[in-house]
């Protein structure tokens, strides 16, 4: 129960960067009296509030809702984007996952598309990018046709919900050894593969999302897995497969290419 | 009297006055559309759809967030759904009943025509929706689910899991996205308002602050469109994200943009109870819950049983005591009153005893475990990852906390502030939940703004003003650029004791427990006289490290701070100007017998519009009288 938590000592490995151009290098901290029903980003408070008051400058990391949802929260913990347990953001992770006196190594998610903006704090707008290039139904706001017009299996709007889950936060880029984006991105082709109302620019959709992939400098898919193993919200892998099919359907049958 | 609070009202039935209004707005031609510009602060549900809609029209748009990306606004936060009057399951719902539910579960201190108006575009929301491949959730046969939410009798909200706001809010991201595609969108992230520029007595611009570089920056527009949210902040803890603050609206406060009804703020009854000092936040579950769970406190006091070992006899399912034909659907302030209700009287649970049970055992027995979960499966989840207790298998505990601010920047029928040319949209205004906002209608208003309103009403302001041609060299420009860095420049120089942090926190608790659930005259003088003294201390006592240049949180959170400071102020003075209880006001000195919130319809039937005159001196209250001919005023009965 809430409130049963016990105080435990944290010994803190944290990755302190300047900005962008920065080397970097880790500084230790400990942390002493953390309640395990802390939130492992109020840890982070605790850690920066001491700071402060020590007169030092405190520890980026990003963070916003803090439950879960708007994926700006990221971080490696002791090598695993978001920390240990399955399915759950950094910001839902609490300290009760920890023992008394463990030593933590708190990293930002690495990668040459997400440069370090300065200690955790990275710059991930690459992945608009990819969102830029075709994650979208080219509709105007407008007099759009009565919902119900269009009925939609539930089993595929079910599948097409599954993908649209992701919170877009880059844990299956961090995690992936060749940091590429391919779970997320085929995510969304997939999410609008399976819907009638993205059917019209699938083709263009697919292969411009893996060009935009390419350009901001994420790496190629050679089914490691880890992604889909990192994933806050379980985006399954099923969709690169999904995402493959309708990048192979859109060069075959281009007419362009 | 210096606000011009003209409501302008279009005149006829209140069934035609959106169409009427819409033939009339003066529209400008497609192709000198793209030889104007706005400006659109944040990138929720509200400005994101606004960016988009209006990047499509033809205009130059830049849009302004403080998040990395567009995508992590927190309308993404909202779980349960979005309302609209489509009555697809046939159950007697209609435009005019919808817009009868939001007057009357705002308390009637809403704007009717306004309120019409939001019924009736409720419907092309769902559509536009639909038509972006957002995936709603089906029924069987393909078509589209509803479910029901508290305040109303029929099914009209439409969800996606429970995670509806982030399938709308991508939605608009995505559009928004297609038209940066298309250079019609020009994306500024990581930036934060520090003034908006009024030049020649209309909104021309805006002054931020890059939060990586620390590089003040100027913006210019023909217009600008504040969707920057709502300031529930102000509490400290609250289910709004943490960089949600109330800064930009409160320099447009500032510059003259009269702030509506900041009392009015809204308590949700299904969060997840505060467990620690280190507590940064609530978290909200949606009161979806409450279609499916019981809420209940053990009848007697002290009653320290486990709860499933609590049998049916020693329960008091106390909401459906008290409000038979509601029950555990009542509207939001109600349950919340009724909640703190019970913990006043020592039957509270947990180990704080600030806590009710919110039980799920009779809907898991009645349907099926499967069933529930595929309802409320994330919700269960995430209950279980914050107080590691699985709602499967014994009650949740629930405790209200502060979600949604119903004031905000007063706005007239166009959504323009008392400054011309600067639009609010959003939670950021006042204008369509009165005192007390209906679940699954935040996001209803958000998209209603920025989609189908906004488009029309920012082309007519466009179309029939006369502007100078301004740049950036401006002095108007110059000037708030200097305050903005001679502010900074402060902050960075007080070189006290005390974190923004440590403010916050104390400004909060004054808030939660004078300016909260429950108000007295006693209680809000004393609440203005601490908040004074804490301001106070605030300017000389603030410790900040690091450097203004390049990130750095501190600085940030102390220039929100600073203006929440002054915010909760004027809110204790706007809850002590009404004695009067309505919505989530509630004024102890105005109950009825049974407890409930006791209107002064007489007096009090309007909106409150505060007027910035000078720092350290009294704002100015205005009035906006407001006329209820389609909805009656009754005193809201549940029972």
């Amino acid at each position: 129960m809430s409130g049963n938590g016990k105080n435990i000592t944290v010994h803190l490995k944290v990755w302190r960067q300047k900005n962008r151009k920065d080397s970097g290098k880790f500084e230790d901290y400990t942390l002493d009296n953390i309640s395990t029903d802390m939130s492992f980003l109020e840890m982070l408070d605790v850690l920066n509030n001491k700071l402060v008051k020590e007169g030092k400058d405190s520890v980026a990391f990003d963070h916003d809702c803090r439950e879960g949802i708007c994926g700006m929260c990221s971080l490696m913990i002791n090598g695993q984007a978001h920390g240990p347990l399955k399915e759950t953001t950094t910001c839902q992770l609490h300290m009760r996952s920890f023992e008394d006196k463990d030593t933590i190594v708190i990293e930002p998610f690495r990668a040459r598309a997400f440069p370090v903006v300065k200690d955790l704090m990275t710059d991930r707008s690459a992945f608009d990018k990819i969102i830029q290039a075709g994650g979208y139904v080219s509709v105007n706001t407008g007099n759009a046709q009565d919902a119900n017009t269009l009925p939609i299996n539930k089993e595929n709007a079910d599948l097409a919900m599954d993908a649209a889950a992701c919170i877009g936060c880059g844990a299956c880029v961090a995690s992936c050894p060749n940091a590429s984006a391919m779970l997320f991105a085929s995510a969304k082709v997939s999410q609008m593969a399976l819907l009638p109302q993205g059917k019209v620019e699938a083709a263009k959709r697919a292969s411009g999302m893996v060009a935009a992939m390419d350009e901001q400098g994420f790496g190629n898919c050679s089914n490691h897995a880890e992604c889909e193993a990192s994933c806050p919200k379980g985006i399954n892998l099923s969709n690169i497969a999904r995402m493959n099919r309708e990048f192979f359907k859109a060069k075959i049958f281009s007419k362009n290419d | 009297m210096a606000l011009n609070l003209d409501s302008k009202i279009p005149e006829g039935p209140i069934q035609d006055k959106w169409e009427k209004h819409k033939f009339k707005c003066k529209l400008v031609n497609p192709a000198n559309k793209r030889k104007h510009s706005v400006i659109i602060v944040g990138t929720g549900l509200a400005g994101g759809s606004a960016a988009a809609s209006l990047a499509e029209l033809g205009y130059e748009v830049k849009s302004f967030c403080i998040q990395d990306t567009p995508r992590r606004a927190h309308s993404i936060a909202a779980q349960g759904g979005i309302n609209a009057a489509k009555n697809y399951p046939n159950d007697g719902d209609s435009v005019w009943r919808l817009f009868y539910d939001t007057v009357k579960g705002g308390d009637y201190r809403a704007r009717e025509a306004n309120v019409y108006r939001l019924a009736q575009v409720s419907n092309n929301i769902i559509d536009q929706c639909v038509a972006q491949g957002v995936p709603f959730a089906r029924e069987y046969g393909g078509y589209l689910a509803n479910r029901s939410f508290g305040g109303a009798q029929v099914s009209r909200t439409f969800y996606a899991r429970g995670q509806t706001g982030q399938q709308l809010l991508l939605g608009a991201y995505q559009s928004m996205m297609k038209e940066v595609a298309k250079g019609k969108v020009k994306l500024y992230t990581r930036r934060e308002i520090l003034d908006i520029v009024v030049i020649d007595g209309k909104a021309r611009g805006i002054i931020v602050r890059d939060l990586t570089t620390g590089d003040i920056e100027r913006y210019v527009a023909d217009a600008v469109v504040l969707a920057s949210g709502g300031y529930g902040n102000v509490y400290y803890l609250s289910t709004n994200a943490m960089a949600s603050n109330c800064s930009a609206a409160w320099k447009a406060y500032k510059k003259g943009a009269g702030f509506a009804n900041p009392c009015f703020t809204q308590i949700h009854p299904t969060c997840i109870p505060v467990s620690g000092d280190h507590q940064s936040k609530l978290t909200l579950m949606s009161e979806s819950l409450r279609n499916d769970g019981r809420v209940w406190v053990p009848k007697t006091i002290g009653d320290s049983r486990h709860p499933n070992e609590i049998p049916e006899e020693d329960r008091d399912y106390y909401l459906e005591r008290i409000y038979p034909s509601f029950g555990n659907l009542v509207p939001r302030d109600v349950a919340s009153r009724n909640a703190k209700n019970q913990c006043d009287d020592d039957k509270g649970v947990g180990q704080t005893k600030l806590a009710v049970y919110l039980d799920f055992r009779d809907a898991i027995n009645r349907d099926g475990r499967d069933v529930i979960e595929a309802k409320y499966g994330n919700l269960f989840d995430m209950y279980q990852r914050i107080t590691d207790e699985s709602p499967y298998e014994q009650p949740m505990r629930i405790y209200p906390a502060v979600h949604y601010t119903m004031g905000g920047l007063w706005v007239d029928y166009n959504l323009q502030s008392t400054i011309p040319g600067l639009h609010v949209l959003g939670e950021a205004n006042f204008s369509d939940h009165g005192a007390n906002r209906l679940g699954a209608s935040a996001l209803m208003q958000g998209l209603a703004d920025g989609y189908f309103v906004i488009p029309y009403t920012l082309g007519h302001y466009i179309a029939s003003t006369q502007m100078a041609k301004v740049d950036t060299t401006h002095p108007e420009f110059q000037k708030a650029e200097d305050e903005a860095r001679a502010k900074l420049n402060k902050f960075m120089t007080i070189n006290g004791t005390k974190t923004a942090d440590d403010f916050h926190k104390e400004l909060g608790r004054i808030m939660w427990d004078y300016v909260g659930m429950s108000r007295s005259e006693t209680g809000l003088k004393e609440a203005i006289a601490k908040i004074q003294k804490l301001q106070e201390e605030f300017w000389t006592d603030l410790k900040i490290t690091g450097a203004a240049d390049g990130v750095n949180n501190e600085l940030e959170k102390a220039g929100r701070v600073a203006d929440f400071l002054e915010l909760g102020e004027l809110m204790a003075r706007d809850a002590l100007m009404r004695p009067e209880s309505c919505g989530g006001h509630f004024r102890e000195e105005s109950q009825t017998e049974e407890n409930e919130a006791l209107r002064d319809d007489a007096n009090y039937a309007h909106s409150a519009i505060w007027e910035f005159i000078g720092e350290k001196q009294e704002p100015v209250r205005h009035k906006e009288e407001l006329t209820f001919e389609n909805v009656p005023l009754t005193q809201r009965s549940y029972k």
